[in-house]
Parts: C-alpha cells; structure tokens; sequence
C-alpha cells in the first residue's frame, strides 16, 4: 500500500513538476516580453500563489476549481466532466508550481548574456525560432538549480493532497498506521522513503547540472 | 525647497504607476471584489468574529515563537558546520537534510501520533511533571514547525557563516579578539545580515506551513474557517477570506523585514 | 400531488434505466477511513463491511451502477453540491442543520450514542461525569455537536479529522474519553488498543434534535429520482431478507432501530 502511495505521489510530483514548468516558460516569456496587461496579470498571479498557503490553494482550487469547470460546461451545454482525484491534484500543484518557476525561468533568462540573443536576431530568427534555438536551451544551465528546487517542494507538497483524502503516500501512510495502531513505525518507514527519494533526486540533479554546465565558465565562488 | 522636489517625484511615480490599463485592471478587480460582497454569503462573519480573532492570534504567535527558537537553533546548526569538529559538523549536516528530505505534514504527525502511540508503552511518562505539556497539542505543533525552520534557516546560516570574507575574520583576530568575541562582534552580525533577505522568505515560507496545525487538533485561523465550513455548509467564503488573512498577513511580515533590512546600514562593522 | 410526481419520477427514472443498454454511474461519496465494522479495508487496500455491503445490495437491487469514491469526511457535503459525488453513504446521520443543505433518503440503520474513556477514570455519559474531562470527537459528527451541546463543562472538546484519531489519542492518554457511534467504539472496545486501555462508560442521553432518527443517504435537493430509488432499494433489502442476511454476519441485533421512521 504504502508503495502504491508512493507511486502515486511520483506521478503527481512528475505531472505538476512538467505542467508547472510549461506554466512557468509560458509566465516567463510572458512577464519579460508581453503587454502590459499581461505582465500585471502575470505579476498578480505569481504574488498570490505565494503568498497564500498551499494547503488553502489547494481546498479553494480542488473544490472551486472543480466545481467552476463543471458549471462552465454545463453554461456550454455539455455533461459534467469527471475530474479524477489524480487529475485535480496535478492540477492544483501544477498552478502552484507554475508561479514559481515562472520566477526561476524568468530569473535564468535574465541571465543569459544579452549578446547571444542579440546574435540570434541578427541572423533574422523569427521570434519562435529565437526561444526554440537560443533562449529556452542557453538558460537550461541557469535555471538547473532553481528547477532542481522546486522538483523537491514538488515532491514535498505531494503530501499536502493527504487532507483531501488524495491516496498519496502520506494518506497511505496514515490508513496503514490506522489500521495496525503502529503510528511511530508507518511515519517513520514514510520519512524513509521521502529521503531517499530526495537523495537519489538530488544525485540525479547535479549530474545533469555538471552536464549542463559543460564548456562554461565556472562561476566566481562556486568552486570551492 | 527639497520637499519640492521630493513631493514632484513622488507624484510622478505613482503616475508611472497608474497607467490608463492599470486604471482598468483595478477597476476590474474592484467590481469583482464588490460582486463577491454583495452575491455571496456573509451573515456567518458576526457569529465567528472572536473564534477568527483567536484564531489569527494563535497562528502569529505559532509563527513568531517558532521563527524566534528556530533561528537561536539555526546559528549553532549553520556554525559546526562551518567550522565545527567532525563529530558536531556531521550530525547537524544530516538533521538538516532530514528536514529538508521530508514533508513537514509527515514530520508534525510523526511527533503527534507517533509518539502518542508510543505512551501506552511507558506508563511512567503519565506522573511526569512534563504530563500536562505531553497531552496538549500545541508543543508538538511548535517542536515541529521550529525543527523545520532551523533545518531550512540551518542551511542558510551556513551559507552566511562561510560567506563572510576572510580579512574580516583575520582582521578581528588581529585585533586580539577572544574566538567567542570574534563571533559576537564580526561573524554573527555579518553573517545575520547577509542572510536576511532570505529569512524574510524563509519567515513568509514558515506562516504558510502553520496551517498544517489544524490536523493536529490545534486551533489555529485555518482550522477556525474549517470549523465554519463544517457547520454552515459554505464552501469557498470562509476560504477566501482565509486567503485574504494570509496575504495581510504575508504583506505585514514583507513590510517589516524590508524596515529591518532598511535600519542596519549597507555596510556593516 | 407530489407522490404523484414522485411516483412518476420514479417510473421515468426506472424506464431511462431500464432502457439504457448499462446501468447509470451513481457515485457514492465515503471517506476513507476505518470506521469497523461499517467500513474497513483489507491489505490489497479495497473497502468491505456492513455499510458497503449494504449500498451493493441496494445498488444490485435498483441496478444502479454504483462508484465507491472517497473524499474527506468534512468535504462530503460541499462534494454533493459540485456533483463530485451523486449520494453520500457513510454513517452519516439525518440532522435538521444538515437537512438545510441536502436531502436525505429514508433511514437505513440507527444505533445509540456512546461514550467511552480510559479504565482508570470511574464516571458516567453525563454531563456531570464529564465536567472538567477532555473529549474528542470528529469533526463535523452529530456527535461533535451533541458535545458541544450538552458537555458545556467539560475541560476542552478536541475535534479530530477522523474517529481512528481520537481513539488513538484516547490510547495515548491526550484525552479522558471520546463520543461516538456505539457500535463502532464497541469495535474499538474489542481490539487490543481498546481493550488495554478503555472501558463503555455508557450511552448518552438521546436528543433527536441533535442526533436524528438515524443514518440516511444524502442527496442533492434536486435528485428526488435518486432519493426515491434509493428509499425504494432500502425498502425491498428489508422485505426480502437481504437486509437480515448481511446484518447477521457482522451483528447479533438488528441495527435498523425502531420501525416506520420515514423521511
């Protein structure tokens, strides 16, 4: 059970992880090159989300959210939509995610020296061209660290979906410690396995950190 | 003369501010805000105005005692690892990768019901004169969130601590500086002041991990607007005024760490 | 009239469904958490006891095509407003406050309230015995409010996310007794948990106004096909011994309470 859990609780941080990050290039380019409007939309919705508790975002969107899909359907004239437990949760953390790594992104693109893209213009890239081509791979080694952070709150905040009743490895945790009355063990067997999957996450990362970073120069006091 | 000046700038800031879209974005929000107080249902606020007070008290004093105990836990966890003997360094090194590694929910519950499983094995813990704290809820809920905090801040302070500049150190040295005053008077204080851009983060991060409180029966303002959830039945109001709480109060905290930051000056020592 | 039109809803709903080539999807809304011996799950981690027996046979009965879906216990109610689930089947009792909101099908087992508490402690399910105690319940229960209607002078009431949780605090010592359904808290009693540290101190007082006339299933306002389908499939169990079938296997009373109470 508690490794069902714990597959579950990958597929959420794996979902909202992907979609938070489309969020967050979308968000990015969005607060760096669109409109006004869209930089103060932007700008509203990265300040909300993190000042908000996730756990509250997460009831207000998983009812409200649900809740406003069905009612606009039913506005357009179709059935309501069955929105599995699995797909609102990957929802609820994918916009959760989304605002930060807008942040991270927008930060990476910051980053990357004015030149290369200024280069890539005057080859007459067409602004598509420019991202695919220069932008989004040239932040990839600025961006590595900040992503590789919010994969682990990803990963964390998994177990927030345990007080909707999400059956992800904390709630298993917790039916399983129910029903054995071995409270201390199921936790702590949990903990265990919620380190080990930021361990191996973190060697996974600073592998693909170190590959990112090939052929750069390295940063003033990052060696050591 | 100079008010002049001042008054003209300002003026003309806050009309670079309000450019004409802006004007209709507030415009729209406001008569979003006013749909909201007129259509949806407000009659519950009188009945749980004082329990929403409560509340809102009992999770700004979770946050700052367990801000407070985390950070005095924080420094020497940021210190050994810096500079401290093997047998010290290694210890805090893996409680702050425990914290870190884990969900905070799971920690919280591994204190609370772990533990509480484990009294009925040993009755003696009943006479104790710690008893009275043990059956509460509230010591785990700030034992919890303050190991969390130092994990996280512990992270930070080590940064700070290897971070100040050596000259600074062999300077005071010196000076013929004792070790401990070398640390009172140099490293702490630069070492604080460099990381406090990110104890205002970390501090915001801390108010929105008390919510998770309220599953350990403690009555915090999350578990307050549960409660008016639970026996009126309505759904998204009390949550959205919970939300409005939140952002008060994450905006007071922003306001007054950017105060702090402003009073020590940039340069310090 | 409106038995007429019900009768008629009745007849339209049974010939959509048994003009359609598969039964309609209904979910039932259940939160998941042991609640023995009406809820419990086994170690492939799939739900049995009386209370899902009892929703298969009314389901197989009226060939309704019914979907366990879990959801918190706090989060049920506002589930049925958002069309998450389409009934409510958990050990939730027919109360006026919730009566507001939602509608409930007729009764289809009612057992009294209880109290219990640790060995050592001597007192009664009165609010005399329990001056000055700490009780847990669960949030959002009949129970939870018939304690706070009637235990004033109790030291503090702790509202638990789940029954399973004030029993453990009740293990743990946190709490000097917990009220609840009498039959689920005898199961409790009869566990090795329970049985080292607990005993019945005994039933509380009734108050219908508060407690109701029993467990219903809840329904949306507007789904009378579905309340009369299920009142419907409660009633035929009953008369042909299904009822009795299942209740003998987990009970040696019949926990349908006194007869005739409609709703």
């Amino acid at each position: 059970m508690l490794l069902r859990g714990l597959v579950n609780s990958l597929i959420i941080a794996a979902g909202a992880f992907g979609i938070g990050l489309l969020i967050g290039i979308a968000g990015a380019f969005g607060k760096l090159y669109g409109g006004p409007v869209t930089r103060d939309l932007l700008e509203v919705y990265t300040t909300l989300v993190r000042a908000v508790p996730e756990l509250v975002l997460i009831l207000l969107l998983y009812y409200a959210g649900t809740d406003l899909i069905n009612r606009l359907m039913d506005m357009l004239g179709y059935p309501p939509v069955d929105i599995s437990g699995l797909a609102a949760g990957i929802g609820v953390l994918a916009i959760v995610q989304g605002a930060y790594s807008t942040e991270v992104l927008r930060g990476a693109i910051l980053a990357i020296p004015q030149g290369q893209i200024e280069a890539g213009r005057a080859y007459g890239m067409s602004p598509w061209t420019l991202m695919r081509r220069i932008t989004l791979p040239a932040m990839v080694p600025f961006a590595i660290p900040g992503l590789a952070n919010l994969w682990l709150i990803a990963t964390k905040d998994t177990a927030l979906l345990a007080i909707v009743g999400f059956s992800e490895l904390t709630q298993a945790t917790r039916q399983a410690a129910g029903a054995t009355k071995a409270y201390f063990t199921f936790f702590l067997a949990a903990g265990g396995i919620y380190l080990v999957v930021t361990l191996l996450s973190q060697v996974i990362l600073a592998r693909a950190e170190r590959r990112t970073r090939r052929g750069m120069p390295s940063f003033a006091g990052s060696g050591r | 003369m100079s008010a002049l000046v001042v008054n003209v700038t300002t003026r003309q800031r806050v009309l670079g501010w309000l450019q004409p879209h802006r004007i209709v974005l507030i415009a729209i929000a406001l008569a979003i805000v006013v749909c909201a107080a007129v259509f949806m249902r407000w009659d519950w606020i009188p009945n749980y105005a004082w329990l929403a007070v409560q509340g809102i008290w009992r999770t700004i004093w979770l946050l700052v005692v367990s801000v407070v105990l985390g950070f005095m836990l924080a420094v020497p966890l940021g210190l050994v690892q810096v500079t401290g003997p093997i047998w010290l360094a290694v210890p805090a090194r893996t409680f702050c990768t425990i914290i870190r590694g884990t969900p905070l929910l799971l920690q919280l519950w591994l204190l609370y019901f772990g533990l509480g499983a484990l009294f009925p094995q040993f009755p003696w813990i009943r006479e104790s004169f710690l008893w009275p704290y043990l059956r509460q809820a509230w010591p785990y809920g700030v034992l919890a969130l303050t190991l969390s905090y130092a994990g996280y801040e512990g992270e930070v302070m080590r940064g700070a601590f290897a971070g100040v500049p050596r000259g600074q150190l062999e300077a005071a040295r010196a000076f013929g500086m004792s070790r401990w005053k070398i640390l009172r008077r140099v490293w702490l204080p630069q070492a604080t002041y460099r990381a406090l851009p990110t104890l205002a983060g970390e501090t915001v991060l801390q108010l929105k991990a008390t919510p998770l409180v309220a599953t350990i029966t403690m009555v915090d303002i999350f578990s307050v607007s549960s409660r008016v959830r639970q026996e009126t039945f309505i759904v998204y109001e009390p949550l959205l005024l919970l939300a409005l709480v939140y952002m008060t109060i994450t905006a007071i905290l922003v306001f007054l760490f950017r105060k702090l930051e402003a009073r020590i000056p940039a340069r310090p020592g | 009239m409106k038995k007429l039109l019900a009768g008629l809803a009745v007849a339209v709903g049974l010939a959509l469904g048994a003009g359609a080539a598969q039964a309609e999807q209904v979910k039932i809304g259940f939160s998941p958490e042991a609640y023995p011996p009406f809820w419990s799950q086994d170690a492939s981690g799939s739900w049995g006891g009386w209370e899902v027996e009892i929703i298969n046979a009314i389901c197989a009965e009226q060939k309704l095509d019914c979907v366990l879906t879990p959801i918190p216990w706090d989060g049920l109610i506002p589930a049925l407003g958002t069309k998450k689930i389409d009934a409510i089947m958990n050990s939730m009792s027919i109360t006026d406050e919730r009566k507001k909101t939602i509608d409930f099908s007729d009764k289809y087992y009612n057992t009294p309230t209880a109290v219990i508490g640790s060995k050592d402690a001597k007192f009664d399910a009165t609010p005399e015995g329990l001056k000055g105690k700490i009780i847990g319940v669960q949030v959002s229960t009949v129970h939870a409010a018939y304690a706070k209607k009637h235990f004033t002078e109790a030291a503090e009431i702790k509202e638990y996310q789940t029954q399973d949780e004030a029993n453990q605090d009740l293990t743990a010592g946190r709490i000097d007794a917990t009220q609840a359904d009498s039959i689920a808290l005898d199961a409790f009693l009869k566990s090795d948990a329970g049985k080292a540290c607990c005993d019945m101190k005994g039933y509380v007082a009734p108050d219908d106004e508060v407690l109701g006339p029993g467990v219903g299933a809840g329904v949306r306002k507007d789904d009378a096909a579905l309340k009369d389908k299920l009142n419907a499939g409660i009633k035929a169990i009953r008369d042909n011994g299904k009822y009795a079938e299942i209740t003998k296997k987990y009970f040696d009373f019949d926990v349908y309470g006194a007869e005739g109470q409609t709703n």
